[in-house]
């Protein structure tokens, strides 16, 4: 897997200003996106993948601080560009978002074809027929009869404004989109068809897409390569077949252990216990020390350092050498108790 | 292709269907709105309606001068102590008061309704140094302010309307800046913001459809303070000299001292002012309606 590179991310930091101090939400996160490829992000709740999202295109809050070595997109360095000339470039024309919780997306007073127009028209020079021929284009390519253009989104199932959402993504062809969460809050069926339904989307159009969910099994069904976020950082990453069969963070090893395998149901559920960390001020130690049942000394001297172990899997772990024994120990059950 | 047939219908067109809708869909609010258009009619074609100039004095058919006369078939709603026909007065004192009523009522929502938007949506320092201002207006005590303003410029008719707007937009820009705060919290307007659409586009096409019912309930509100004001001033002696209004009507009968007489002299203004405004309230009960859907059916 070694596809044109089309997004490449360096040390990309967010702070959010607190009444308690400074929140470091991402911090030193360095990735890269080929072309035609889905990378997924994985990571519990507050892990810092839909800041990182936000930061990426650009619609972080106010007591947001952004900031990154480069983040270079099909060729361009986009740290250099002003606010307005991303927005009038990149975002949504080459940069597209299915918003987390997109159900919710649609405006309710707008039929729901002349919200797609709208953001055809916001972009591109075309006469509102032109962009109605394209959403109904768009419409056939998610699914949706395209004379439910003139309904409104409370006429929509869940699932139906989800797909209406991602028609929207895909209106001006953009070389990458970001789904945040696609799949959450559908009920499993309308989420097997929304996947299946990206799966088909995938075939058909040549965009790159970023998949964000705290779900390991979507996110293991989808990707191509994955990283896993924890406390803003990512802990690992690597070709979604080496991480599913080599994890070498104990965090990913959790991970793995919190969710059902298909070949093997027998086997009881292992939680990761503790919570995530408060992320406030510049990480001094492994964010995952308090919760890691394999920390050592040097865990909390430092934040431990990005390892590529072999080409495309990279770890952030001070004990990554020893990967196979603590395979072996992630999965019993004991090594996750001992710690509380 | 077949949906390229689509009807052109805009969301503005589709809008005020359904504000028919909500005026008809309830009794109290359909009849007031036959009332709003019937002095409507009566304000459009006040100079072709009025049998007399309003400042003619009458005599009647015996050739005596008709001061006082009450109701009768000759003078509809009697006449002042100076023979003027007081049905005359009241058909272009209608105009007046709808012009003033629309003029002022408009003017005061547009601005509310701005500074609401333009306060509710940025935030921050653009919402302190709004809203700060809008309570100093608070603090503005109506009459004192109006005889200030019209001492300052005169009493014609648009600085009767530039003090009643002055004071009357505060309550539209709090009411619709909260419902813009809650409306822009909404998960569609951060998609929007997403799709690359500015500022001024999310606020106009994004929030204010949303805000509609209440900036429309706001908008009768405003309509009926603003003919209620007039007709205060006017009363007051703080109307335009020239035109006549229903308040003016009043003012004039509290000049000649004939109050206890001529009881003729102030019902018909009287009820129109209430009749107006009681109609306007009934249409804005029905926006409250939906604005607030937990009035319904009590």
């Amino acid at each position: 897997m070694t596809g044109e590179r089309l997004l490449q991310v360096q040390d990309l930091t967010v702070r959010y200003q607190t009444q308690m101090g400074e929140t470091h939400a991402v911090s030193g996160v360095t990735f890269f996106v080929n072309k035609n490829e889905v990378f997924g992000i994985a990571g519990e709740s507050g892990c810092g993948k839909s800041t990182l999202i936000r930061a990426l295109m650009r619609l972080l809050p106010d007591n947001a601080k952004m900031s990154a070595q480069s983040i270079e997109y099909e060729g361009e360095e986009l740290t250099r560009l002003s606010e307005a000339k991303f927005r009038e470039k990149i975002l949504w024309a080459r940069m597209s978002l299915v918003p987390q919780s997109a159900m919710n997306s649609l405006n309710p007073v707008y039929r729901v074809g002349d919200q797609v127009v709208e953001a055809i028209q916001a972009h591109k020079n075309v006469s509102k027929s032109e962009a109605r021929e394209r959403v109904t284009e768009l419409f056939d390519i998610v699914g949706l009869q395209p004379d439910l253009m003139k309904n409104f989104p409370h006429e929509f199932s869940g699932g139906m404004r989800q797909r209406a959402m991602i028609a929207m993504s895909l209106a001006l062809d953009p070389g990458l989109v970001v789904m945040d969460e696609p799949t959450t809050g559908l009920d499993v069926l309308v989420q097997e068809r929304i996947l299946r339904r990206i799966r088909e989307i995938r075939s058909q159009i040549s965009s790159s897409i970023i998949l964000i969910t705290h779900d390991i099994a979507v996110i293991a069904e989808m990707s191509d390569r994955i990283a896993v976020m924890y406390g803003g950082q990512i802990m690992e990453q690597a070709p979604a077949n080496d991480l599913f069969d080599t994890p070498c963070h104990p965090y990913t090893l959790g991970l793995k252990n919190a969710f059902p395998s298909i070949r093997n149901l027998q086997q009881k559920l292992i939680s990761i216990p503790g919570s995530p960390p408060t992320l406030l001020g510049a990480p001094s130690s492994c964010p995952f020390l308090e919760r890691c049942p394999f920390c050592v000394q040097q865990c909390s001297q430092r934040n431990p350092e990005n390892i590529t172990i072999q080409p495309l899997h990279e770890v952030r772990c001070v004990r990554h050498g020893e990967a196979p024994l603590l395979r072996e120990k992630a999965s019993e059950k004991e090594t996750w108790r001992s710690l509380n | 292709m077949p949906t390229s047939e689509l009807p052109q219908t805009s969301a503005w067109r589709r809008i005020l269907g359904e504000h028919y809708r909500i005026i008809m869909g309830n009794r109290l609010s359909a009849v007031g709105f036959v009332f709003i258009v019937l002095f409507l009619v009566v304000a459009i074609f006040a100079p072709w309606l009025a049998p007399h100039d309003p400042w003619e004095m009458l005599y009647d058919q015996e050739g005596e001068f008709a001061s006082l006369r009450p109701p009768s078939w000759e003078f509809p709603m009697g006449t002042t102590h100076l023979g003027y026909d007081l049905f005359s007065q009241l058909i272009l004192a209608t105009r007046t008061t709808l012009l003033i009523g629309a003029i002022s009522g408009g003017i005061s929502i547009l601005i509310g309704a701005n500074i609401g938007l333009i306060a509710g949506y940025y935030g921050g320092k653009v919402d302190e140094v709004l809203m700060r201002f809008t309570d100093v207006l608070y603090g503005m005590p109506f009459l004192p302010f109006i005889i200030v303003l019209i001492s300052l410029f005169g009493r014609e008719l648009e600085f009767v309307i530039l003090a009643i707007v002055l004071i009357i937009w505060r309550t539209s820009a709090r009411v619709i800046r909260a419902q813009t705060i809650s409306i822009k919290q909404r998960q569609f307007i951060a998609a929007a913001r997403a799709r690359g659409c500015s500022h001024l586009r999310i606020i106009y096409r994004h929030i204010l459809p949303n805000v509609l019912p209440l900036l429309l309930l706001y908008a009768a509100f405003n309509i009926a303070w603003s003919i209620i004001t007039e007709a205060s001033a006017s009363f007051l002696g703080f109307g335009d000299g020239e035109t006549i209004s229903w308040g003016g009507m009043l003012y004039e009968l509290w000049l000649s001292g004939k109050t206890r007489v001529a009881w003729w002299w102030f019902t018909a203004p009287s009820l129109c002012i209430v009749l107006l405004v009681t109609s306007l309230v009934f249409v804005s009960r029905a926006y409250e309606e939906v604005a607030n859907p937990r009035l319904r059916k009590r």
